[in-house]
């Protein structure tokens, strides 16, 4: 299926391409993560739209790196790489079918356009903080690595590991995301195992913390140009306040949807929410 | 921040006492930083990391000369693998250091995630492997950590017994694409290499079993700490039962050299496996592995921690003992091995 191209600023256009497409994917593998892409749509949507600096060459060594440290919202990456020409669409169309470069989470070696392997949480903060250090020794001034956290997965301990020596280091090129949808598999993160304060925690260990509103584009776009203009001596962490599940309203702040699939009829009435919507 | 206050010099009386910095000086044979920081100086790829431990395994003399490509994580080994992994990314070859027990085991899932699936050039220096420090007791051990990283597709797993061998093998991996795990004694690791290497430069290649000494009636396969050990039970046995026997150091554990062994295996139709480690899971097994693949027959005898046994509590050189890695525990299985029946239908020896 042909991949629309968007303006390069479209971001609400990107945000409404992943949902559509995490639908239309799920629907291909029959199984997957619907709600936790929907909740970072739009922090996604509008860091391919002009915040990362990329190139037509994927290995471009001073390009900008985005880490899904929560890699299952992988399939809500994959339609904006093969926008970009990264992913060719013949291959996006045959999703997790034996031997296709696409898993439910991403593979660096198999896929262009991915900066690192995830899935296994907790890893990727550790991985953004090498990448800064190291993008520092290259003497890659304008890189910036971006690093998008689960909630839950904030429980893992070797985030707050990587989240003192990034402060330590003194590593202002490093921009942590916190998608705060809320929820892990189980429930409520509060009553799962509680993550709050976020802010005051990333603020006690040295860093710069905002918080915003993670479906107002606006919001998300003026607070990544502010941490680019800022220039930050310490990492800057965004806490984006988001809605799992968001745009289709009876998987909003679901328990169950984290996982399923939708059969053709039901992905059909949630497309239509989706195209009511845009 | 607190003041911390600031201790009167000392004059000690009695040469017996010591302090670290005196253990950090009897650490002779970790030269991975020394080494590391000479190549350093022409390689502007390498970077060295540790984990609070810079003076236990002298990679201090790397910070010393390229402060700016040092970097000590603190107490998180988790995130120091992880961090070099994103850290190759970008073009560097990160090498980094602690204990084998808290990177071999603690970060194995990193080791694994982390380096090996992406088939990332991170070095592991896993240092004081074994049980080499002793009655620091079972949660400072890794006998088990070859078990797990022999496992691990894409890792290369070599086990140099002395400092010639370690600065071969760190020259000879340097630019290995994949992750290297490089595990280590206590630093104060008897010389075997430093004439054969003066002689020969081949006799340490990463990958390939050393033979160190030939003889016909029976093969020790050695690795780490029972090099040296087998070695001495070889001479041993030579003069006091006039058995010969070859003696191979299977420092490169992943990839395997089986032929080598096999070889060996069948020219003397006995194998005695001696290792600092539990004796399932490393050494012993990858030898097992590489006979029964084969099809080579031979009577097959391991030395290593016992299936079921943490180490008790003991100086490392008692426990040696204790565990018979120890030239004296070597030639005693030796001989055990050589009494045993061969095969009842005569195929061996």
């Amino acid at each position: 299926m042909a991949i629309e191209q968007l303006a390069p600023d479209d971001a609400r256009g990107r945000a409404a391409l992943v949902r559509r497409e995490t639908v239309r994917l799920v629907g291909v593998a029959k199984s997957g993560h619907y709600t936790s892409v929907f909740s970072c749509a739009e922090l996604l949507g509008v860091l391919y739209s002009g915040v990362l600096r990329l190139s037509e060459d994927p290995d471009w060594e001073e390009r900008d790196r985005l880490i899904l440290s929560k890699g299952h919202c992988a399939v809500g990456v994959y339609p904006l790489l093969a926008e970009r020409g990264y992913i060719a669409e013949e291959v996006l169309d045959e999703y997790t079918r034996l031997g296709n470069p696409l898993g439910d989470h991403p593979d660096m070696r198999r896929v262009a356009g991915v900066d690192f392997s995830s899935g296994s949480l907790g890893h990727g903060l550790s991985i953004g903080t090498g990448m800064a250090q190291a993008a520092k020794l290259r003497g890659f001034e304008d890189t910036r690595v971006y690093v998008l956290l689960g909630d839950q997965e904030l429980n893992e301990g070797q985030i707050w590991e990587a989240a003192q020596t990034a402060a330590a280091f003194g590593l202002g090129n490093l921009c942590a995301i916190v998608d705060r949808n809320g929820m892990g598999l189980d429930g409520t993160t509060e009553e799962t195992m509680p993550i709050e304060p976020i802010a005051a925690r990333f603020a006690a260990f040295g860093w710069e913390v905002e918080e915003l509103d993670g479906h107002d584009v606006d919001a998300v776009r003026e607070a990544f140009e502010r941490y680019r203009a800022d220039a930050p001596a310490r990492p800057r962490c965004l806490v984006a306040n988001t809605v799992k599940g968001k745009g289709i309203s009876w998987m909003e702040g679901s328990r169950t949807w984290h996982l399923g699939y939708l059969a053709p009829a039901d992905a059909a009435t949630a497309m239509e929410e989706l195209d009511a919507d845009a | 921040m607190r003041e911390l206050p600031t201790p009167p010099p000392v004059e000690l009386k009695d040469p017996d006492s010591w302090d670290m910095a005196v253990s950090y000086r009897l650490a002779e044979s970790f030269v991975a930083g020394e080494e590391l920081a000479a190549i350093a100086d022409a390689d502007e790829r390498i970077v060295v990391l540790t984990a609070d431990l810079k003076y236990s395994n002298r990679t201090v003399e790397f910070e010393q000369r390229h402060p700016e490509r040092f970097f000590n994580v603190g107490i998180a080994e988790q995130n120091m693998v992880t961090m070099a992994a994103g850290m190759a990314t970008f073009g560097l070859v990160p090498y980094v250091a602690t204990f084998a027990s808290f990177v071999g085991l603690l970060a194995a899932e990193q080791l694994r995630t982390d380096l090996a699936y992406p088939g990332l050039p991170v070095r592991v220096l896993a240092h004081h492997a074994g049980i080499s420090l002793g009655f620091y007791g079972t949660s400072h051990h890794a006998t088990e950590d070859l078990g797990v990283l022999r496992s691990i597709a894409g890792m290369t797993v070599v086990c140099p017994c002395d400092a010639a061998s370690l600065r071969a093998a760190l020259r000879q991996t340097v630019d290995e694409p994949g992750p290297v795990y490089f595990r280590l004694g206590r630093g104060r690791d008897p010389d075997v290499y430093a004439a054969r290497l003066a002689a020969d430069p081949g006799a340490f290649a990463v990958g390939r079993i050393a033979t160190l000494r030939e003889g016909g009636d029976l093969t020790i396969v050695a690795n780490g700490l029972t090099v040296a050990a087998s070695l001495a039970a070889a001479e041993r046995l030579a003069a006091e039962d006039g058995v010969e026997a070859t003696v191979l150091d299977a420092h490169t554990v992943r990839p395997f050299d089986a032929a080598t062994l096999c070889a060996a295996a069948e020219r003397t139709g006995a194998v005695l496996v001696a290792e600092e480690h539990n004796v399932y899971g490393g050494v012993a097994s990858a030898c097992a592995d590489a006979l029964v693949d084969a099809g080579v027959r031979a009577r097959f005898s391991r030395l290593g921690m016992p299936a079921d046994e943490y180490a008790l509590i003991g100086p490392p050189t008692h426990l040696y003992k204790h565990y018979r890695l120890d030239a004296d525990g070597v030639t005693d299985a030796a001989r055990e091995l050589l009494r045993r029946p061969g095969d009842p239908q005569g195929a061996m020896r």
